[in-house]
């Protein structure tokens, strides 16, 4: 798929706000009054800022209210009902610590679920693809959620916990990636399965539709050189999680705990890049992308 | 609005597509951005069209496929295809704003314009490449199975049929009822062996398609007098071991 970067930043900003928002709304740390409002502010930019990027992918942003209408259906509209009830809830609760010293911890744990239901939303809008299958399954929600519990715990300051995450959702990275990479062909898609004609292997693309490039094309049948994708994997892992890791387990001084986090969302982002490159839509196999089942065959 | 209809309609509209006759022309590529601009919608639009990079939004467009059988010599297969207004519509339930809808009366797929905030989602959750969001006006644009002739009484009689329908010189594409069992279409795809386009994606296409017929042989089998090529007979080889010196040197080479 075509790595927009709106939607790249999207994701990346929003998963990491509203994984701090997950922390703060369970006192983790137990903040109030300016620390509390920075906090805050930072969880907010980030969550908002993504939302509002998601909005210059579209076609239409001066519509975008209507997509709350379908949430009965649509993951895009529950996305967005989420983010809406997590930031009014999480902003109740903020209020309250902020201005008035009161913490009322339910309220809290309420904006905190609902950040993951937020983040959760998110990844379904890519798991439901049945016509990606690299997206199309639970690892997808799993590593969104990941990510954004890894991400939110080192913004929040939770060294020890922000260590373990990151570490598990390194090593889940790449369980996702190992499983993702044989999903396409484990599926059967394939140009016959797509045309109908022949078996695997003997029938390939004699001319395309049009000389140039088109909606489909460009937006669906990306691809990335696989010389590429061990690189920017072993790159993205690299700033995601083993950097930070180190950073963390030297002794703390906040310059360091600064690196960790800059290092750590330099990750995310080629991280979420790849998510998107890599992903192949079954409409290339009409465009002639390479048929995996029909080499093997 | 995008969820789909609770039952499935008992009219299910659609195309037939047959692989068989289908010559390549694009003539209802034609057809259908003609009549698509003119009429309902945003017109489909082209961009650069006259420069080195120019694009536009199609309602349906025609590959051409290399297949090689078991046996035989390879054969190009032309294919169209549009929307399959599919019974199971994953383009319909992941719209946020009901602008795309399976029609509850005969299963028709449509997008309402002024509701698209062009997300492009339902795009990506079409398998077969039946969606385009338009260059110029940035609204998910598709088949309409020509919804504004099949109905239209103020067009004669043999017009209420899809524009590509209308206009294929094959007659390749058929267009009917494939919810009636007893329909020209459905009699069609039953004695053709008519086909699903990935049937592992579930969504059970509307659309059908007809595969294409077995060529004839250049030379038949020895009691079939079916012979189309009259000549072959007398054009068997005369010689078929070689013989003086290419027959040594093919002895030798075969000795080595
Ligand atoms: S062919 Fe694509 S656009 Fe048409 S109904 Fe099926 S999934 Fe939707
Ligand atoms: S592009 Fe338009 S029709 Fe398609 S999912 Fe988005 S809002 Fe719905
Ligand atoms: S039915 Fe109409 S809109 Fe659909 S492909 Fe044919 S001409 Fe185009």
């Amino acid at each position: 798929m075509h790595p927009a970067p709106s939607i790249i930043l999207f994701t990346v900003l929003s998963g990491l706000g509203f994984g701090l928002l997950f922390f703060l709304g369970l006192d983790m740390p137990p903040v109030s009054g300016w620390t509390a409002f920075w906090f805050l502010v930072i969880a907010y930019v980030l969550a908002v800022g993504g939302l509002l990027a998601s909005t210059f992918h579209l076609g239409h942003p001066e519509r975008a209210l209507k997509s709350f209408t379908q949430w009965r259906s649509s993951w895009l509209s529950r996305e967005g009902w989420a983010s809406v009830a997590t930031l009014l809830v999480m902003g109740a609760w903020g209020g309250l610590v902020v201005f008035f010293d009161t913490d009322i911890l339910p309220l809290g744990w309420l904006g905190a679920v609902l950040s993951l239901i937020t983040v959760g939303a998110t990844s379904m809008i890519y798991t439901q693809l049945r016509t990606v299958p690299r997206w199309n399954h639970w690892h997808t929600p799993a590593l969104f959620l990941l990510s954004a519990l890894s991400g939110g715990a080192l913004l929040a300051g939770q060294v020890t916990l922000a260590i373990v995450l990151l570490i598990a959702t390194g090593l889940f990275q790449i369980w996702a990636w190992h499983a993702g990479d044989r999903r396409f062909a484990a599926r059967g898609h394939t140009v016959s399965s797509a045309t109908g004609l022949g078996r695997p292997g003997f029938v390939r693309l004699f001319e395309p539709p049009h000389t140039g490039s088109n909606y489909l094309t460009r937006e669906m049948v990306f691809t990335v050189a696989r010389r590429h994708v061990a690189k920017l994997r072993l790159i993205g892992l690299g700033l995601f999680s083993v950097l930070p890791v180190v950073l963390l387990l030297l002794p703390f001084n906040h310059f360091i705990a600064l690196g960790a986090v800059l290092s750590h969302v330099a990750g995310a982002f080629v991280l979420r890049w790849l998510f998107f490159a890599q992903a192949e839509h079954v409409v290339g196999l009409y465009y002639g992308r390479r048929d995996p089942a029909g080499i093997a065959a | 609005m995008t969820s789909l209809p609770s039952q499935p309609s008992l009219k299910k509209m659609g195309l037939v597509i047959d692989l068989d006759t289908c010559v390549g022309c694009h003539a209802c590529v034609v057809a259908c951005k003609g009549w698509n601009t003119e009429n309902y919608g945003a017109p489909l639009a082209d961009k650069d069209a006259y420069g080195a990079e120019p694009v536009g939004s199609f309602l349906n467009r025609i590959h051409s496929y290399e297949v090689t059988p078991e046996v035989g010599p390879a054969q190009t297969v032309h294919f169209p295809k549009s929307c399959l207004h599919c019974e199971d519509a994953p383009c319909v339930t992941v719209c946020p704003t009901g602008a795309s809808y399976k029609r509850v009366e005969d299963g028709i797929v449509l997008v309402n314009e002024s509701d698209c905030i062009g997300c492009g989602l339902c795009a990506w959750a079409c398998p077969y490449g039946a969606r385009e969001m338009d260059p110029v006006e940035k609204v998910m644009k598709k088949c309409t199975l020509c919804v504004d002739r099949i109905y239209n009484d103020n067009l004669p009689e043999v017009d209420q049929v899809p524009a590509c329908v209308r206009t294929c010189p094959a007659g390749a594409r058929h267009f009917g009822d494939l919810g009636d069992a007893e329909s020209d279409v459905s009699k069609l795809v039953a004695e053709r062996g008519g086909f699903d386009l990935m049937p592992e994606q579930g969504t059970k296409p509307v659309n059908q398609y007809l595969p294409p017929r077995p060529r004839d042989a250049w030379v038949a089998e020895e009691d079939d007098d079916t012979q189309i090529d009259v000549l072959a007979p007398f054009l068997a080889p005369v010689a078929e071991e070689p013989k003086g010196f290419f027959g040594w040197l093919d002895k030798a080479l075969e000795r080595l």
